[in-house]
C-alpha cells in the first residue's frame, strides 16, 4: 500500500529559503541546502524548491544549488519557479532534480508539458497551479480560477479544467496551491483539492494553509490527496516531520516511517 | 570499477552521485567492451521499454549484459533494468533481454483499495514484503519502504527468483535474485537510507562466495 507524501517546500529567493504570507512578506528562514539536509534526515519524503524570484541570474544560483543537494540527498526532489523551456528542463534534471514543476509557462504555452513529458517522462512533470476563489461562474464553474505569475495575474481559467488538460497534456502530478490558504495555517482548501482529486487520475499534492498536523489529515483523507506540501510548520520550527508522520499514523494514514 | 549502464533511457546520474556518496568508484558508460570488463554492471532506466530494447541493441549492450550473466559478475537492474531482464514486455509488445523467462505487464485499470481508485503510474512510497534471505539487503530494516515510479511490473515464470513482493491493487514482484542479478522495481538511489544501504551492499556483493 502506498504511503501518503509529505512534501517539504523551500522557497528559494537570491540563494536563501524564504517564507511570505500570500505570497507577499518574504522573511529568510536560513541555508537550502542544510535545510533540505536536516528535512531528508527527519524523514521529508519529497523535497521542493521553489525559486520565487525565476529571475535569468537566480537561474544559475538554483542550477548550483540542486548539484549540491543532489550529492547529499537521497530522496525525488522537485525544481519549480522560472522554467520557461524544455531546456530549463532538462538543465534542473540534469542537475539531479526528480521533477520540475512548471506552472505559468504551462498556461502561456501548454506545449510545455507535453513536449517535457516527451522529452523526460510524464513522471518528471508537475504541473504546479495557483488556485483562488472567484465565485462561480459560466466560464468558471467550480469557482476556482487560475492565477499565474505568482499569483500576481488571473486567468480567467478554471482550475478543475485546467487540472484535466495538464493531465491530457502528460503531467505525471499536479501540486496545487491555494493562494486564499496560502500562508495561513489555518488548514488546506479541501474544497478545491478534493474536486481536482477526483477529476484527475494523476497524483494530487495539496498545498498552502497547513498549520497543524491535523490540516494534513483532513486533506490526505477528505481532500484525497496523495500528498501534502509543507513550509511554515516545520521552518518555523513548530513541528519537526517526525511529529507530523507519527500523528498521521495514529490515526490510521500511512505514511513512510523513518524512526 | 562499477559500469552503471547508458542506454540512454534517463538520467543515470542519481545512481552514480549515490555510488559517489557511498565511495564506489563507477562511469557512465555505453561502450560494450568497458561493460565486460567491468566488476560489476548496474543498468537504471526509466522510460519505454520499446525504445529501451532498441538502444541496447543499437548500442551492442544486449549482447554485453548477456556476457555480463554468464560470467557470473554482479549485475543490478533498477527500474526499466528489471524489466528488460524477462523474455517480453508488453509495452509496445517488446521481445527483451530474455534472462530470465516471464513476462512485463501492465497495472489494470481501475484497481480500488480500500474503496479507493488507485492512480497508475504506481509512484511513491512503498513497502517490499522480503520473503528469501539475500546480500542485498542485509542490515535493512524489513520496514523500510522504497520510491516507485512505474506503470509496468515484472511477472516472473518461476517465483522462486523473486526475493520481495509489493502490494498495489495486485500483489507484484519488486525485487528479483537468481545468481549473480539482482533487480528491482524501486529507486534505491532515490529511497533515502535504507536505498543506499542496498546500493552499498550490491557494490560489496561477491555471488561467487555464497
Amino acid at each position: 500500500m502506498l504511503s501518503k507524501r509529505i512534501v517539504v517546500c523551500l522557497d528559494i529567493k537570491d540563494g536563501r529559503t524564504t517564507k511570505g504570507i500570500k505570497f507577499k512578506d518574504n522573511v529568510d528562514v536560513g541555508d537550502p541546502v542544510q535545510m533540505a539536509r536536516l528535512y531528508y534526515e527527519e524523514g521529508a519524503d519529497e523535497i521542493v524548491f521553489y525559486d520565487i524570484t525565476a529571475s535569468a541570474e537566480s537561474r544559475d544560483i538554483i542550477i548550483e544549488l540542486v548539484e549540491e543537494v543532489a550529492q547529499q540527498i537521497f530522496i525525488p526532489f522537485t525544481v519549480g519557479g522560472g522554467i520557461r523551456t524544455v531546456e530549463d528542463m532538462r538543465r534542473v534534471l540534469l542537475a539531479g532534480a526528480e521533477k520540475v514543476s512548471v506552472n505559468t509557462a504551462a498556461v502561456l504555452n501548454p506545449r510545455i508539458s507535453s513536449e517535457g513529458a516527451r522529452a523526460f517522462g510524464s513522471q518528471s512533470i508537475i504541473l504546479g497551479m495557483d488556485a483562488k476563489w472567484a465565485g462561480v461562474s459560466e466560464k468558471i464553474p467550480s469557482g476556482y480560477e487560475v492565477w499565474i505569475h505568482g499569483g500576481r495575474t488571473p486567468t480567467g481559467i478554471d482550475a478543475v479544467w485546467w487540472a484535466r488538460e495538464a493531465e491530457r497534456l502528460g503531467a505525471g502530478e499536479i501540486c496545487l496551491n491555494s493562494i486564499d490558504a496560502d500562508g495561513t495555517q489555518e488548514g488546506y482548501e479541501l474544497r478545491i483539492t478534493r474536486m481536482v482529486s477526483e477529476a484527475v487520475s494523476i497524483p494530487v499534492v495539496a498545498s498552502g494553509g497547513a498549520g497543524v498536523p491535523e490540516h494534513l489529515f483532513e486533506v490526505l483523507t477528505e481532500g484525497k490527496a496523495s500528498a501534502a506540501l509543507i513550509a511554515s510548520m516545520v521552518h518555523y520550527n513548530l513541528y519537526t516531520i517526525k511529529e507530523i508522520k507519527e500523528y498521521l499514523d495514529r490515526k490510521g494514514v500511512k505514511v513512510r516511517k523513518v524512526w | 570499477m562499477i559500469a552503471i549502464l547508458d542506454y540512454r533511457a534517463g538520467n543515470l546520474t542519481s545512481v552514480k552521485r549515490a555510488l559517489d556518496y557511498l565511495g564506489h568508484p563507477s562511469r557512465i558508460t555505453s561502450d560494450p567492451r568497458e561493460v565486460i570488463k567491468a566488476s560489476r554492471v548496474i543498468f537504471p532506466g526509466v522510460g519505454a521499454a520499446g525504445k529501451a530494447m532498441e538502444n541496447l541493441k543499437e548500442l551492442g549492450l544486449d549482447e554485453a549484459l548477456r556476457e555480463v550473466f554468464s560470467s557470473g559478475r554482479p549485475m543490478m537492474g533498477i527500474c526499466l533494468g528489471v524489466q528488460i531482464i524477462f523474455s517480453r514486455s508488453e509495452e509496445d509488445e517488446t521481445p527483451c533481454l530474455g534472462l530470465l523467462e516471464g513476462e512485463v505487464k501492465r497495472f489494470p485499470e481501475g484497481m480500488r483499495e480500500g474503496g479507493e481508485v488507485l492512480k497508475v503510474p504506481h509512484m511513491g512510497w512503498n513497502w517490499v514484503k522480503w520473503v528469501r534471505e539475500h546480500p542485498l539487503i542485509k542490515g535493512i530494516d524489513p520496514e523500510a519502504e522504497y520510491y516507485f515510479v512505474h506503470s509496468y511490473y515484472p511477472d516472473p515464470a518461476e517465483k522462486d527468483w523473486v526475493i520481495g513482493w509489493t502490494d498495489y491493487g495486485i500483489c507484484f514482484a519488486s525485487a528479483i535474485g537468481y545468481r549473480n542479478l539482482v533487480a528491482v522495481q524501486f529507486h534505491p538511489e532515490k529511497s533515502g537510507r535504507p536505498g543506499l544501504k542496498m546500493l552499498d551492499n550490491f557494490c560489496r556483493w561477491r555471488p561467487d562466495a555464497q
